[in-house]
């Protein structure tokens, strides 16, 4: 029973104060600072709202989000979804939006690749390698980025046209008018066969920890990889199988102007990624560097002392304290990624603002059209920091 | 930290605009207390605002040679840019009292909606949506255009239908861009847009090879041509895809200022129909048209109905001269021929209404 060795007094009632109306009472005047404050931010709001109505009255702009549902007929050059002129201007802001994703999304994954491998070669024993690594991190990060993005972009346009193109391997053209690449004619099938491969990782992951569960009550080391191989590559297989095995190699060919078919990397989209990841790659570099190194030298010593092999080391006990440094700025620099993809619209490639800039142009309204751009890097900005802290709290020290 | 990446000055105008609206009558140099007045003329009073600021502020093209253009001193030189000039002489009699603010397509507007700008003449074409839902009255038309495309001369289009495949250069925010997709779509042209807002950007893209072709209105095409090193490789394809009368904009709301630009359109039009020139104005005070002595002021109190002074009309010849000088100045060297644009004695469209 614990409760009898509870200190009384915790079980007592705290005394009831009454709230004496008396500028004496701390907190009545507290209620009163409250109220005054949230009163002046509402009467502020206030006054910017029916000013800006009555703004846009007088200069008779027309408002709200009725525009949304009209014919855009604005063309974009690429689409992750299926869009002509035709569509509205909510779906063409939907391609901007997706389009901003796509070059946020595998911009964050490859920055953090490459930063990572350059942050541990700058600490690498080999001279020239943490050389070259340390150069490239004090160029890369010292040049504006718009001015990076022009350069590259000035770099695809001078690549040769679609009919001198440069054809290294058969099938693949580099030219100015992007990368062109095989790609096989999409059917239901392979939709199948990709949702089967995620399902085959989600039961590898749930394998692999109940491996590590069972080892750890008897013992005895379970291999994760026969069942892995099975389900990311297996399942997916016999799915692909199952539908008829379709596989039509989509080649690109020059016909006309253009390459017709296959998959094209546009010179935009090229420029725009490489760009913003060699110039974040730069600072996550630092940012990893910082973090192994803020790893305490004595740790590295104990886990070699306590026979741990290299990869080991670094993978149970430098890493795991090393990633409490790293998450937190990690997360600024992932914000800045999406963030300055909107430079986009300096070099043509069409993302959230420049579509939407190309909207409010059309219609004239300048505060929805901003007002959209906000919410959308609000609302991505906001998930990446919501993943991230919880990301941070998971990997946080537990204290015992 | 990076900044936040809203670049370019169309975004940070558009969020100027916003800003200005937000905090309310700055931009507006009177404003109606009342609540219950209705937002009529007067509200925004442009002609006295500009005539106690004692400058017009003017905006023009952010560079299209033979519109608006600086040149190698910086003064800036172009039809549009004359334009300008010829209000600032109506209200001030003085051409340098006008300041050029250059504007790209995408934040013209805002600036002129947030009173960034008094008037724009800046290649813009009159719309009804224009006309309406943005809040703007366009005044005259100073230029009949069209849309078209330009090609290099090494691709052998000859007309647009030749261009089924191509990758097509253009300029966002513009009836250019819709133009283009509904010209597309009727003649069942297949093509990639390259969209880029900056005009120096776009026209680098077509140049390089980026695009097999860049559409914009003919005027500016010639304008491009003129300006590539060996102009004689590109060609401006025949297809004229939309009409483009293109001219000077004002605010809703101030009929008066809109007046001074309208009527000041149609001076220098009725100046060249009349044979009234930059060199010949002052004599022709004496002429004896009657309609010539009321344009210029010898008889009837026309400027003085505009609110202006009564030889504003002199003024602005003698200033800039006419319609047809200002033509040969600017657009003449370039390429452009006037085509629609001559006077409606001479087969054109350019017509003003009589001076009475």
């Amino acid at each position: 029973m614990s409760q009898t060795t509870m200190d009384p007094r915790l079980l007592r009632a705290p005394p009831k104060r009454k709230l004496r109306l008396s500028w004496a009472d701390e907190r009545v005047r507290g209620i009163v600072w409250q109220i005054l404050v949230v009163g002046l931010f509402g009467a502020i709001f206030y006054w910017l709202w029916s000013n800006t109505v009555h703004n846009l009255e007088v200069r008779r702009i027309a408002t709200g989000f009725g525009f949304l549902d009209r014919e855009a007929g604005l063309p974009i050059g690429e689409t992750l979804i299926p869009y002509s002129p035709t569509d509205t201007y909510l779906r063409a802001l939907l391609v901007g939006l997706l389009n901003t994703l796509k070059v946020a999304v595998v911009g964050i994954v490859l920055a953090t690749v490459l930063g990572t491998l350059v942050g541990i070669a700058r600490l690498s024993r080999n001279w020239l390698l943490s050389k070259v690594a340390g150069v490239y991190i004090e160029v890369i990060r010292d040049l504006p980025l718009l001015l990076q993005l022009l350069f590259w972009y000035s770099i695809m346009q001078s690549l040769p046209g679609p009919r001198q193109s440069l054809n290294p391997v058969e099938g693949v053209f580099l030219s100015n008018r992007g990368l062109k690449l095989p790609w096989i004619e999409w059917q239901d099938a392979h939709t199948f066969a990709l949702l089967a491969f995620v399902a085959g990782a989600v039961g590898t992951w749930f394998w692999s920890r109940r491996a590590t569960a069972l080892r750890l009550q008897d013992g005895k080391p379970r291999p994760v990889w026969p069942a892995a191989l099975g389900l990311l590559v297996g399942l997916p297989l016999v799915v692909w199988l199952a539908f008829g095995a379709p596989w039509t190699v989509d080649w690109p060919a020059l016909r006309g102007f253009n390459f017709r078919g296959g998959l094209t990397v546009t010179p935009e989209y090229f420029a725009l990624l490489l760009g913003l990841v060699l110039y974040t790659a730069g600072f996550i570099a630092e940012i990893v560097r910082a973090g192994i190194q803020a790893v305490p030298k004595g740790q590295w010593e104990a886990a070699e002392a306590l026979g741990l092999r290299p990869g080991g080391v670094l993978k149970r006990i430098v890493l795991p304290q090393a990633l409490r440094v790293i998450i937190p700025p990690m997360t600024s620099q992932y914000l800045n990624i999406t963030k300055n993809s909107s430079l986009a619209v300096a070099i043509g490639y069409q993302d959230i603002v420049s579509i939407a800039n190309t909207v409010l142009n059309q219609t004239g309204q300048a505060i929805e059209g901003i007002a959209i751009i906000m919410l959308v890097y609000l609302t991505i900005s906001l998930s990446i920091s919501f993943f991230m802290n919880w990301y941070n709290a998971r990997i946080a020290l537990v204290e015992r | 930290m990076q900044p936040f990446g809203l670049f370019s000055t169309r975004a940070l105008s558009a969020a100027a605009l916003a800003g200005a609206l937000l905090a309310g009558s700055t931009a507006l140099p009177a404003r109606a207390q009342a609540p219950a007045q209705a937002p009529a003329a007067g509200a925004v009073n442009t002609f006295d605002a500009v005539r106690s600021r004692g400058t017009l502020v003017c905006g023009v093209n952010t560079g299209v040679a033979g519109f608006a253009q600086p040149d190698s001193q910086g003064v800036w030189r172009g039809l549009d840019v004359d334009y300008c000039r010829a209000i600032a002489v109506a209200l001030f009699n003085d051409a340098n009292k006008v300041r050029f603010v250059p504007t790209t397509a995408q934040n013209r507007f805002t600036a002129l909606q947030s009173g960034e700008v008094d008037l724009l003449a800046r290649n813009t074409t009159w719309t009804l949506s224009r006309d309406t839902s943005l809040g703007f009255d366009f005044a005259a038309v100073n230029f009949y255009d069209g849309q078209g495309f330009m090609v290099k001369a090494s691709t052998g289009a000859k007309s647009g239908k030749d261009l089924e495949g191509a990758t097509i250069c253009v300029q966002p925010g513009t009836t250019t861009e819709q133009n283009l997709t509904e010209w597309a779509r009727a003649n069942r042209v297949r093509f990639s847009p390259v969209v880029i807002e900056r005009l120096e950007e776009v026209v680098q893209a077509y140049a390089s090879g980026r695009c097999d072709a860049y559409t914009t209105d003919i005027s500016g095409l010639a304008s491009t041509r003129s300006t590539q090193p060996n102009s004689e490789e590109h060609v401006i394809l025949p297809d004229v895809i939309s009409k483009e009368p293109l001219g000077p904009l004002v605010r809703q709301g101030d009929a008066r200022f809109a007046d001074v630009v309208r009527w000041t359109h149609f001076l220098l039009i009725a100046a060249e129909e009349f044979g009234i020139t930059q060199a010949n104005a002052a004599q022709m005070v004496n002429d004896p048209r009657p309609e010539v002595q009321r344009m210029l002021g010898r008889g009837g109190d026309l400027g003085k109905m505009l609110g202006l002074d009564n030889a504003w009309g002199l003024n602005v010849i003698r200033a800039v001269g006419n319609y047809g000088e200002l033509f040969e100045r600017h657009l003449t060297p370039i390429g452009i021929k006037r085509g629609p644009n001559a006077l409606w004695t001479n087969g054109g469209l350019q017509y003003a209404p009589p001076f009475r």
